[in-house]
């Protein structure tokens, strides 16, 4: 057997931050998959799918990365019944452009298609829409994995390796590496939403409202100012939203109700300075994002406009400049709702500007031991690298722990081990899974390590 | 791993009992608690450093490392590799030694060349090798302001760092593609044992703001820095200064 081309790379996450090396190789089938696995060296080996995550769980320092961008195929759409069969290295976007012209919507999409399917099961991605769908792998009815052995499994949720199904999801690419999955899609209409959108002028009001009556709609999600202070703490966009049905188009959508309409307009260029983001850039980007959503009902809007604001702009994380910027994603139960109020406060008074504040209450969870969704309020937050961040988000880290939350694996690049034992008491439960199909431990990632995954 | 805020999590200290070694582990700690090899001759002075960073919450191993045992430094380097990736490695090592004596004495003079250069580079070589297999970390090498220009007061001492800065200076260049970076350290006068009684020079320092420094220069991936920063300045200014204006100097 010849062994596949590799190229030594530096990698790093959609942060930007804790690059490292690997050996990267581009599998273009499930033989070529297997065979990086068998022939893997001491370090190790890792899937990578479009490198969104943004800490370092598709990086493996000294090791393997295998780039699943090169297993593309849609193998089957059925319009009938939802189902479509995926390669692994297959796009959110690729496959919704494909099968939006048969009425199918991907029911969870993230803040951005750009993530692979093999990437969406592996860390569970979830959307707008949790709190009615779940998070990714609950759609998924069978996947393709290829285990440490080089074997090639097929895997159901309730079959015979059920428990090897659910530790994949989740499982942030330590089990195997997805090579194949059929999914099951959502009817629809249109490719439009009729969108509610409100102006609320505080957090405590915003939270409420966002209790209320979310089971209404399909989707919905806040977003809120975390730069003023004083009365208006926390004043936001509150925007929920259902599949518009034809009836609500206008003539001129209804003569092509299925249109995808996500253009790219520029690609931010690599050139940006440390520091762009500051409390003054961060105030005036707060306000204009608050005054360009006054309250309206029934707006009908596309999926760019509705979904994914941000993948307009391609390469955008350019913009925190060179030292990175992270995300803090974490999870609390629906009655600790008061700590996202702590939490921006801490961030605040510590002088840290947060962009893009994005809040949801999330439905039930799902049977894997390393899912993060689960009933309850989760927050994100964008925070440029500097000086402090540290000692903040470990200060953020116990509020959040003691309160019984936990941590996005697919966000996260600077908590501590313990930080995620106690946020997933499941680990070991997952661990001796994964310990099954990988004794030797050959699937390691820059995140296993750092936070004592395997 | 070194995570997106620069907090590493095991550090490596070649000259377990240097005191600007020891302050750059306790700065790296101060955020949260490391995994941390001591490398050093055993001594009192060894356990008192173990001791207080368990003090602070680290996990301290120490490894019996004599800078002159020459043979035996790839055996420590694998031991310090043993137990998982090493984040952060420092090379702190060194005598100053008496500049008098080193000159006129062979023994004096070969002992601070073999200490200072020879074990700097055979340690350079065995964890650079380490570190291109892990595919990451920080080496950071402590210079010295006094490998920049000879001075006839410290010139032994000198051209030893100068050996050492222009091996990690070639090695920055050779373990980058693998994702290591070398950050060469040029402290000029720091207040430790070994300047214990020598008139302090202009703008000296403190093992405490070297570490500092370091910290620094790992965090933002720095190759070359100088403790304190100005003297970049000053020693660029040194350098060019004619010889007959620069042995008047006071220096």
């Amino acid at each position: 057997m010849t062994s596949l081309p590799s190229e030594t790379r530096t990698l790093h996450g959609w942060g930007r931050t804790a690059p490292t090396v690997a050996s990267v190789i581009t599998p273009r089938s499930p033989e070529d998959v297997a065979a990086a696995i068998t022939s893997a060296g001491p370090r190790g080996i890792i899937a990578r799918g479009l490198g969104r995550s943004y800490g370092d769980p598709a990086q493996n320092a000294g090791g393997t990365v295998l780039e699943m961008t090169g297993l593309t195929s849609i193998h089957s759409i059925d319009a009938d019944s939802g189902r479509v069969v995926v390669d692994a290295g297959v796009s959110l976007d690729t496959l919704m452009r494909c099968a939006l012209p048969f009425g199918l919507w991907l029911p969870v999409l993230p803040g951005t298609r750009q993530v692979t399917i093999g990437g969406a099961i592996g860390a569970d991605i979830h959307g707008k829409a949790h709190h009615v769908v779940g998070s990714f792998g609950n759609h998924v009815e069978t996947m393709t994995l290829v285990t440490a052995d080089g074997s090639v499994r097929e895997l159901t949720p309730d079959g015979p390796e059920s428990e090897l199904f659910w530790a994949t999801v989740g499982g942030m690419g330590l089990t195997g590496v997805i090579v194949r999955a059929t999914l099951v899609l959502h009817h629809v209409e249109t490719a439009y939403f009729t969108v509610d959108t409100e102006q609320i002028d505080n957090l405590a009001d915003l939270m409420d409202r966002q209790t209320r009556d979310d089971e209404k709609y399909a989707e919905s999600v806040s977003w809120f100012d975390a730069v003023t202070t004083g009365e208006h703490f926390g004043r936001g966009i509150l925007t929920r939203a259902n599949h518009a049905t034809i009836a609500d188009l206008t003539p001129k959508q209804r003569r092509d109700p299925l249109k995808f309409d996500a253009p790219q307009l520029l690609t931010v260029p690599d050139l940006f300075p440390p520091g762009l983001l500051n409390t003054l850039t961060g105030k005036i980007f707060s306000e204009a994002w608050y005054r360009k959503s006054p309250t309206r009902t029934g707006a009908i809007q596309n999926i760019t406009q509705f979904l994914h604001p941000l993948d307009i702009i391609g390469e955008w994380n350019r913009g925190y400049g060179p030292h990175g910027f992270l995300q803090y994603q974490f999870v609390v139960p629906l009655e600790r709702g008061d700590v996202v109020r702590t939490v921006l406060e801490r961030v605040t008074a510590a002088g840290h500007v947060s962009a893009l504040n994005v809040l949801k209450r999330f439905g039930q969870g799902n049977r894997a031991p390393l899912s993060f969704p689960k009933p309850g309020w989760t927050l994100c937050l964008d925070i440029p690298i500097g000086p402090g961040l540290s000692a903040l988000c470990t200060e953020l880290d116990e509020i959040v722990l003691d309160a019984g939350g936990r941590h996005y694996l697919a966000k996260e690049s600077r908590t501590t081990p313990e930080a995620i034992r106690r946020g997933y008491p499941r680990l070991d439960e997952w661990r001796k899974i994964r310990a099954t199909v990988d004794p030797e431990g050959v699937f390691a990632s820059d995140l296993a390590r750092r936070l004592e995954l395997i | 791993m070194i995570d997106a805020v620069g907090n590493p999590q095991s550090i490596l200290l070649l000259g377990g009992t240097s005191e600007i070694g020891l302050a750059a582990v306790e700065a790296f700690a101060s955020d949260r608690p490391l995994r941390v090899i001591l490398a050093a001759r055993p001594s009192a002075r060894l356990d008192g450093a173990k001791a207080r960073l368990e003090g602070r919450g680290c996990a301290v191993e120490t490894l019996d490392f004599d800078a002159l045992a020459l043979d035996s430094h790839p055996s420590v380097i694998d031991k310090a590799f043993a137990s998982g990736d090493v984040d952060v490695t420092i090379v702190a090592f060194g005598l100053l030694g008496d500049n008098e004596q080193a000159w006129t004495d062979v023994r004096t003079a070969v002992e601070l060349a073999q200490v200072n250069y020879t074990a700097a580079v055979s340690v350079g070589v065995a964890v650079g090798e380490k570190l291109k297999a892990q595919g990451h970390g920080a080496l950071v090498a402590l210079s010295s302001v006094a490998g920049e220009r000879a001075r006839r007061s410290n010139f032994v001492y000198g051209s030893t760092k100068a050996g050492l800065d222009a091996f990690y200076t070639g090695l920055t260049e050779a373990l980058r593609p693998a994702g290591v970076t070398v950050s060469i350290v040029r402290p000029g006068f720091v207040h430790t044992r070994m300047t214990e009684g020598l008139e302090p020079a202009p703008l000296s320092t403190t093992p405490e703001a070297v570490a500092e420094v370091i910290v620094d220069a790992v965090r933002g991936k720095k190759e070359l820095v100088w403790a304190p920063a100005p003297l970049r300045f000053v020693m660029s200014a040194l350098r060019h200064v004619p010889r007959p204006l620069f042995r008047r100097l006071p220096l």
